[in-house]
């Protein structure tokens, strides 16, 4: 069966009840979010372990942690831009400093978000939140690999971050494929330049390749739907495979994905970069898809960018 | 439940050794925080040689009550304390914000007995009423204490877990607000006033109970009050002095977070008896 367009949010939501019928250390805190982060699907099938504490971040994120010392696996919930900048600090002591057993799973990453503007759009937690030691860092690309990643964070001890998205993403992986995190998952292969993107912009990366493969350039696709720990032999193996990389995130294009593969490059196998992402700016209202257009977001924004990378190859 | 009874004097004895403990451990590492440390000698004395049910020989026994540290810059108290009621050896004291030690500046999780790393204000609320919350779910009975300092409570963070811990009627958390009334710059109520402070936490719904925190006897019978309130949480207002026992240290902001020298230790131990 085809599926529709779905937001990444509704595959955490639904997963997160799946494994609650089968693991009772699972427990929820939100921030007067639940509808919008789809964490409701949980609170109405256990609500004992559902904690709807208000509007008050800091303790969503310090009562998570508190939880999971007694043998739960804490997920804390509400809109990325409040727990992981109104929180920071709890996030940071309570959940990385102390190694907890907590999971910060936020909807509402990125210009996707919509009509609501900047102050709803977050564009930097990707980087807030990679540098922060015993954190993992997950954006899935479509419903599916929320399904997964949700699975696949409730499985795995310690501190994790996990956007999801409010928008609609098309379904661009399929049942069997492999969720590892910290592997990332080839999509296409080609020779010329590799795409390496996450969330949203994984679909926009399929598109550009599409598009480029009938005017002859030949482009290889990964789905890098873990942000830290990154894939680092994926990255140098596409490097040496393809020469010229380009990344793609619906993020700053300062500290996110862009940066962690700037990183693993200069350290490992310098090559030419091209980085896809905002341009240090804030998010607007509009509807997603004029953001995206407007923001550079799109398919064809990575076009330009695989044309200028693999010029700068040939150099 | 009939309170246990309590040797008085032992326990003031008890406060000597701690704060000489207290003043050597922060001379001897050259830094460390002295001022709140000295004012809530009485406090953790009291939970730990009389309130407390916990195994210093085994620190993670399940069923211990739990203290969470909120003013995380006590270390000095918190782990003489701790050395005092045999989680690891006293000598250890000496190694108090060394490279390599265990007994880092703030307090920290490798150090027996410390449940939760510290040093950011404003985070050991939620925390305990997650841990409390946590245990209620598990079916245990175990009380979780949460010391703070008074400057702390500045933080908003401590208020969003205050009405967190009244609206789930934790009455297994018993928070304790070392009043001491200076903070880092100066006295805490020109710099940015807490009261009325009773009323304060009465009205986010918790029990108040307002004592003198140098006084063993009162902190006893708070902490016997505590034990038979349900539906609540409590909260004891300890008053204290910064830097008590100490004369050129009391009420004195200096002295939050700075370490004598060895001629002021030796007149501050010499003021001890």
């Amino acid at each position: 069966m085809e599926l529709k367009p779905t937001p990444t949010r509704d595959g955490f939501g639904e997963e997160i009840v799946t494994l609650g019928k089968t693991n009772s250390n699972i427990v929820v805190t939100s921030g007067d979010l639940e509808d919008a982060t789809r964490a409701e699907y949980f609170k109405k099938e256990f609500p004992e372990r559902f904690f709807n504490l208000g509007i008050t971040e800091q303790d969503v994120v310090g009562t998570a942690a508190g939880l999971s010392t007694m043998g739960y696996v804490a997920f804390a919930t509400s809109f990325a831009v409040f727990l992981t900048n109104r929180a920071y600090d709890m996030i940071r002591m309570d959940v990385c400093y102390n190694n907890c057993n907590v999971k910060v799973v936020c909807s509402h990453g990125g210009v996707t978000v919509g009509e609501d503007g900047a102050s709803a759009q977050c564009l930097e937690d990707f980087a807030i939140m990679r540098v922060l030691p015993n954190m993992k860092v997950i954006c899935p690309a479509d419903y599916l690999e929320a399904k997964k990643a949700t699975r696949a964070i409730t499985n795995t001890f310690g501190p994790f971050y996990m956007r999801t998205s409010r928008a609609p993403l098309p379904i661009i992986t399929k049942e069997e494929d492999s969720f590892v995190i910290g592997k990332a998952n080839v999509l296409r292969k080609g020779t010329d330049a590799t795409i390496i993107a996450c969330g949203v912009m994984v679909s926009e990366a399929l598109s550009a390749a599409d598009k480029l493969n009938a005017e002859g350039i030949s482009l290889k696709v990964v789905n890098m739907h873990t942000i830290k720990p990154v894939d680092v032999e994926m990255i140098v193996n596409s490097a040496k495979e393809t020469g010229a990389l380009v990344t793609a995130e619906e993020h700053q294009m300062a500290g996110g994905l862009g940066s962690s593969v700037a990183e693993v490059l200069g350290l490992h196998y310098p090559c030419p970069l091209e980085i896809v992402g905002v341009k240090d700016s804030f998010g607007e209202s509009g509807s997603p898809a004029q953001l995206m257009v407007h923001f550079g977001l799109k398919d064809t924004n990575i076009i330009d960018a695989v044309k200028k990378v693999i010029r700068r190859k040939k150099g | 439940m009939t309170p246990k009874s309590i040797d008085i004097e032992s326990f003031k004895k008890k406060a000597v050794i701690f704060r000489r403990d207290i003043l050597e451990t922060v001379e001897g590492a050259g830094s460390g925080h002295p001022g709140g440390s000295l004012s809530a000698v009485e406090i953790f004395l009291t939970l730990y040689g009389y309130q407390l049910n916990h195994k210093p020989q085994e620190p993670k026994w399940e069923e211990r009550d739990r203290v969470i540290v909120s003013k995380g810059h006590v270390s000095p108290v918190v782990y003489t304390t701790l050395a005092n009621f045999g989680y690891f050896p006293k000598e250890e004291l000496k190694t108090f914000r060394k490279f390599g030690a265990r007994l880092q500046g703030h307090v920290h999780t490798k150090v027996p007995g410390v449940e939760f790393n510290t040093g950011s204000l404003g985070h050991g609320l939620s925390f305990a009423n997650g841990i409390a919350l946590g245990a209620r779910m598990r079916g245990k009975d175990f009380k979780v204490y949460c010391i703070m300092g008074d400057g702390e409570i500045q933080e908003g963070s401590v208020w969003e877990a205050a009405m967190t811990s009244a609206h789930y009627k934790l009455d297994h958390v018993c928070a304790i607000v070392d009043y001491n009334k200076v903070q880092e710059n100066g006295p805490t109520n020109e710099i940015k006033n807490l009261e009325p402070l009773v009323s304060k936490w009465a009205s986010f719904g918790w029990n108040v109970i307002d004592v003198d925190g140098h006084s063993i006897d009162a902190l006893k019978n708070a902490f016997d009050k505590f034990s038979v309130t349900t539906g609540k949480p409590t909260v004891i207002i300890a008053n204290t002095i910064k830097g008590k026992g100490i004369s050129f240290m009391e009420g004195k902001s200096a002295w939050h977070g700075k370490a004598p020298n060895k001629e002021q230790l030796a007149q501050a131990l010499g003021e001890l008896k």
